[in-house]
């Protein structure tokens, strides 16, 4: 048994040796990510990019050939033929014919996104320069949700600190969004300034946050994890620095970080209590400037 | 008025026989050639300043963390950039080819309304004079990228009011370019020179003139609903005031998408010139090579909001723009294919014009399969303003417009200095730009599938490798048209003769092969018959 473990350990420890190479690979291609949805952008993805690929053999071939072959260097005479009816109804069918082929499954996955029907769970993001808020609308929790410290330090002009020294550098926050696993979430998006997008590429979709507009979209999320992404419309000067943070727990765990934070917040409505809400986080930066210090 | 006519027509009698002297010539002339000269050198400056601008952003990007400039500034480069290189480069670039060479192709002796043409050329000078100047505003340069979206856009400083007025002014220059080109096309072509005998260029170039008339007045539109939302009070774009951010974005991409077509269309001309001249064969297909150019155009027309797939439109929008969207590969393929076709049984030989050419076919044609899969709107939702679209649409402007404007370049120098310019040079030239601008922009592709969102000035160190091999491609890019320069000033001064054929067997491909090289100050004073 204990064989057995040791050798597990050496595999995986092999595996490691090779995951740099490994990953270098995957950060080639779009990721497959932990829904449904993504898995199936994903795969009509990769149909897309196939059925493109096959067409630039054939094409990029005949191309090829031509250059290679018809070169008047080798003495190749001129036809002269300036067209043909047959070759050209055939060129013109075909794409025709991989387009529906093509437009057939996307037009599936594009309804299934649409559907936020049945939700488990309504999550509502705010868009501002440069943060996010997450409110559990029918739990009456609500927070901000902004680049952790860390990062924000090192991305300063000439900050001397090196991007790699930072762990998650840029796509960290203060309060990551919680959701649980396996639940349909639904999500409100909306801004209050200026125009964001709210996108995890592991969730497969992305959606703008527009003042004025209430837009919406859905995941189910089927790993536990801690998945990052970031505003993907410019927002303005700091439009590099509001990432998205979404951590999935189990449900036991979801259910109790939301008793914490209705706790949490109860305590705080009292006035001793505020004044150590404030008090706290002061505490906690000076922590952080002195750790930085050393 | 009545005064500047008689004045007009007193000064037609004595300059119809060769260019004024000094600075008068290029401020008051309005001669085709001389115009066409100053828009292409224009556009050469505007092409340098504009890449030197995506210089300064590659810089920043070379490695995660900010090193250099400001985000604030950085955002301004990547605006302006953009701004710079489709109004102040491409567009200037096939209007100043366009002048040089329609009248050339039709058998006109000029463009039909001259001095409308000087005064279109030179608004363009005031225009950029305005972006550039807008720069140094108090507030900072416009920063809101090129698509100018409200509520950003409405944070401007003091430059805002500058970059609208220069993109009214461009737009007034553009839509004067396109009428004259129009009125040229249809009432000064050569006795016997039907519709269906014009060369290609001429045809996408009469094509790309509806679409900026029909659009340019759009953008304007847009823009002074931008301006009086900013100083005047109302609330176009404004929700708080009963407006719609989203109802800009629409408008903007109703001009926005055939803005694409009018830099592309020209491209397509040029190239369906060269590939059979250097092929030795006729076009393959040209009346099917003039109906897809107008399907593009009319298609153009219904596709704009798959530029916004992610700002929420009900599905049967979506499903719409996304069928319509795909259809454009229709006509794009048969123009590919019959590009492909003209080479078929030819006889090619490889000088620099048909060098770019051929990059331009295999290139663009990469732009075309990214375009695709971008079509394709639940996959969009992932591509959707990261960097595998910054990757799509320089593949198609920069290897595909701009390298089809290199190649015209090329094509047309010998005709308008009377000389051969610097083979060697020239193929250099085309040799590390073809290399660096695949350096610079087939890695972004694997950077936008990973994740990284465009238009930040820094990254998570993930994105660290690809960033960097792009920028050295970017360096490496911007350093080669120092050379390109270099060639066409070399040329310009000096240099082998050339024939009024230029190229082996040209005169069969265009009326602009049987005037002398250098073509003379006035052609065509005695309209040529075709038959």
């Amino acid at each position: 048994m204990k064989m057995v473990k040791r050798a597990f350990v050496a595999a995986m420890a092999l595996v490691g040796a090779s995951s740099p190479a490994m990953a270098a690979w995957s950060d080639l291609n779009l990721r497959v990510g932990v829904t449904e949805l993504s898995r199936e952008i994903h795969s009509l993805h990769m149909l897309i990019l196939w059925i493109c690929v096959a067409i630039a053999v054939a094409v990029f071939g005949v191309m090829i050939y031509s250059i290679a072959t018809f070169r008047k260097s080798k003495g190749a005479v001129p036809a002269n033929f300036d067209h043909n009816t047959k070759a050209e109804i055939v060129w013109t069918v075909i794409p025709v014919v991989i387009l529906v082929a093509m437009a057939v499954p996307a037009a599936k996955t594009l309804v299934k996104i649409d559907d936020t029907r049945g939700s488990e769970l309504t999550v509502k993001v705010t868009g501002y320069q440069w943060k996010w808020q997450y409110e559990y609308v029918d739990q009456g929790v609500s927070f901000f949700s902004t680049l952790a410290r860390t990062s924000d330090e090192a991305r300063q002009l000439d900050s001397g600190i090196a991007p790699e020294s930072v762990e998650n550098y840029l796509l960290e926050v203060d309060n990551p969004l919680v959701v649980p696993q396996g639940k349909k979430v639904r999500v409100l998006i909306t801004a209050n300034d200026v125009i964001h997008a709210w996108w995890v590429p592991d969730f497969g979709i992305k959606k703008d946050a527009i003042p004025g507009y209430i837009n919406e979209m859905w995941f189910r999320a089927d790993e536990p994890g801690v998945y990052r992404g970031q505003c993907a419309e410019l927002c303005g000067r700091d439009h590099g620095f509001m990432p998205v943070v979404v951590e999935v727990k189990t449900q036991a765990e979801f259910d109790a970080w939301l008793e914490a934070q209705k706790a949490a917040r109860q305590a705080s409505a009292t006035p001793a209590a505020q004044t150590a809400a404030i008090v706290t986080p002061v505490n906690q930066l000076a922590a952080v400037r002195v750790a930085n210090a050393e | 008025m009545s005064a500047t006519q008689t004045h007009g027509h007193a000064a037609e009698h004595h300059d119809d026989h060769g260019p004024a002297k000094g600075i008068t010539r290029w401020l008051t002339t309005t001669n085709h050639k001389d115009i066409g000269t100053m828009y292409l050198v224009f556009s050469l400056v505007m092409f340098l300043v504009g890449g030197s601008m995506a210089l300064v952003v590659r810089a920043e990007l070379f490695m995660p963390g900010m090193q250099l400039v400001d985000p604030g500034f950085f955002n301004t480069m990547t605006t302006v950039h953009a701004l710079i290189m489709v109004f102040g480069a491409v567009m200037p670039a096939t209007v100043g080819l366009a002048n040089w060479m329609i009248p050339l192709q039709v058998g006109a002796p000029d463009m039909a309304l001259p001095r409308m043409n000087n005064f279109s050329f030179w608004l363009l000078v005031a225009a950029f004079s305005l972006l550039i100047l807008s720069l140094f505003m108090p507030g900072g340069g416009p920063a809101a990228g090129w698509t100018l979206y409200p509520p950003l856009v409405l944070q401007t400083g003091d430059a805002l009011p500058l970059a609208i007025f220069a993109i009214h002014l461009a737009g007034a220059s553009s839509i004067m370019g396109a009428i004259n080109i129009i009125v040229t096309i249809m009432n000064m072509r050569a006795p016997g020179m039907t519709l269906l005998k014009m060369p290609l260029f001429t045809w996408t170039w009469l094509i790309t003139a509806y679409l900026l008339i029909a659009v340019m007045p759009v953008f304007a539109g847009a823009v002074t609903m931008l301006l009086t939302d900013h100083f005047f009070g109302t609330t176009f774009f404004a929700a708080a005031g009963g407006g719609d951010p989203v109802l800009y974005q629409h408008i903007f991409w109703f001009f926005g998408h055939p803005e694409v077509y009018i830099m592309i269309l020209p491209a397509f001309g040029i190239v369906s010139e060269i590939i059979p001249t250097f092929s030795r064969k006729p076009l393959f297909g040209y009346d099917a090579m003039v109906y897809a150019t107008a399907s593009i155009a009319f298609l153009s027309f219904i596709v704009w909001a798959h530029h916004m797939f992610t700002v929420g439109m009900p599905l049967a929008g979506e499903m719409f723009f996304m069928l319509s969207t795909m259809l454009i590969a229709v006509p794009t393929g048969v123009k590919v294919f019959n590009w492909t076709a003209t080479m078929w049984r030819g006889s090619l030989s490889f000088e620099t014009p048909m060098l770019f050419a051929l990059a331009f076919l295999f290139l663009f044609t990469i732009g075309g399969f990214s375009g695709l899969m971008m079509a394709i709107a639940p996959v969009d939702f992932q591509y959707h303003d990261t960097y595998f679209i910054v990757a799509h649409f320089h593949y198609v402007l920069v290897p595909g417009a701009v390298f089809a404007i290199m190649a015209g370049v090329y094509y047309w120098l010998p005709k308008w200095t009377g000389h051969m310019y610097d083979t060697k040079l020239a193929n250099l030239h085309f040799w590390s730009s073809a290399i660096f601008v695949n350096v610079l922009f087939f890695p972004q592709h694997f950077l936008g599938l990973a994740g990284m969102p465009r238009r930040i000035p820094d990254y998570s160190t993930q994105f660290a490798d690809w960033n960097m091999v792009s920028s050295i491609g970017a360096f490496g890019f911007g350093l080669s048209q120092l050379l390109f320069v270099y060639v066409i000033w070399k040329c310009a001064k000096g240099g082998q003769k050339a024939s009024a054929e230029v190229w082996d067997g040209a005169r069969v491909h265009g009326l602009e092969w049987t005037v002398p090289s250098p073509a003379p100050y006035h052609t065509f004073d005695e309209a040529p018959v075709v038959k």
